[in-house]
């Protein structure tokens, strides 16, 4: 896992970089923020030319998880004083919940910190050599980096892919964005998308998805595909219970 | 562009705190964290399709739209994050060494 992230982080700070972003404040924005999709997504809008607080709404829409993901992982933390509950809260991504939540029950507090404080440091390692090292590289466009952010979109998407609802959010909110490209600024398509996922959700997860077994995060052969499949149990999990509810209530 | 970082490092703060920090034991409407675990997949599709064939005039189609199909094979081929984007990247610069796009 430590190696996706790696590998995750390396790239955010090359691009960062090669659209406008000093290395510091490349680095800096992933000790703050913490949050590898909503980061990659900022300095996407800021590489096509967009306006720097457009990335920065994109990317809160994409953060909007963190409220379900703490929610979830809040029971399991021992009450404490108020800067030990802040800094578990800083330590929520995809993996810290994800794994945390499949932890046996008793040590989901720790394996969530551990996970967390893992990914914080290597993510924060990997975004610094990226960045400090990808000033050494040459003309952006020459070297395809305009095309590695699409790529890193498309990989950080697939998990959503394998269910419906995922789909339907996915297939609308590309109509919507390629639709609104033409006639409206850089970085406002993406926003508007988001609607797709409000048209999902009057899908019901599929029934395929539903009776396959969640994968195991030790043994899923996608674990080093990108950051989010470790959250991927847990996505599956709210996903299902969540339509679950909705279908009850139809 | 500084300030709009700092927007949003405090906004994913202060939603990940929300949990932890505020609302211990309470759970969010199921409707809610459905569309919340579906905004990803609306916004990172969207971003796949307007950083692919988005440009300074509307829609355009070069050599990334060939790069990030490489990419999205190399998706469907499980390949590990890092190898996807240097797939999509070095495909595109591939095809623009060879004159298109």
């Amino acid at each position: 896992m430590g190696l996706a992230v790696g590998a995750y982080g390396l790239s955010f700070g090359v691009l960062a970089v090669a659209s406008g972003m000093s290395p510091l404040v490349a680095t800096l924005s992933s000790l703050f923020v913490l949050g590898g999709g909503s980061q990659f997504a900022f300095v996407g809008v800021l590489a096509a030319g967009g306006n720097p607080m457009t990335g920065a709404i994109g990317g809160l829409l994409l953060n909007v998880r963190y409220v379900a993901f703490g929610l979830a992982i809040a029971p399991h933390l021992p009450a404490g004083r108020l800067s030990r509950r802040a800094r578990d809260a800083y330590l929520i991504v995809d993996e810290s919940v994800g794994l945390g939540l499949a932890a046996p029950p008793g040590q989901v507090a720790r394996r969530f910190r551990v996970i967390g404080a893992t990914v914080a440091v290597t993510w924060i390692g990997a975004t610094a050599i990226g960045a400090y090292g990808g000033q050494l590289l040459g003309d952006p466009e020459a070297l395809g980096l305009d095309a590695a952010f699409p790529a890193g979109f498309l990989a950080l998407l697939a998990p959503w892919l394998r269910d419906r609802p995922g789909q339907v959010a996915a297939l609308v909110g590309t109509a919507l964005a390629l639709l609104l490209t033409p006639i409206s600024p850089p970085g406002v398509p993406v926003l508007a998308a988001a609607l797709g996922a409000v048209v999902a959700l009057r899908v019901t997860p599929s029934v395929t998805s539903r009776a396959a077994p969640s994968p195991s995060p030790s043994s899923d052969p996608s674990m080093g595909c990108d950051p989010s499949a470790a959250g991927e149990a847990f996505l599956d999990d709210a996903l299902q219970r969540s339509g679950d509810t909705g279908g009850a209530r139809r | 562009m500084i300030l709009a970082l700092i927007v949003l490092a405090l906004g994913t703060f202060a939603m990940k705190a929300l949990g932890p920090v505020v609302a211990a034991g309470r759970e969010l409407p199921p409707l809610a964290a459905r569309l919340s675990i579906l905004l990803p997949a609306a916004l990172l599709a969207a971003l796949v399709a307007t950083q692919t064939v988005g440009g300074p005039d509307g829609l355009t189609i070069d050599a990334r739209i060939v790069g990030v199909g490489a990419a999205g094979l190399a998706v469907a081929l499980k390949a590990p994050f890092g190898v996807v984007v240097l797939v999509g990247a070095a495909v595109t610069a591939g095809i623009r060494a060879i004159g298109w796009g």
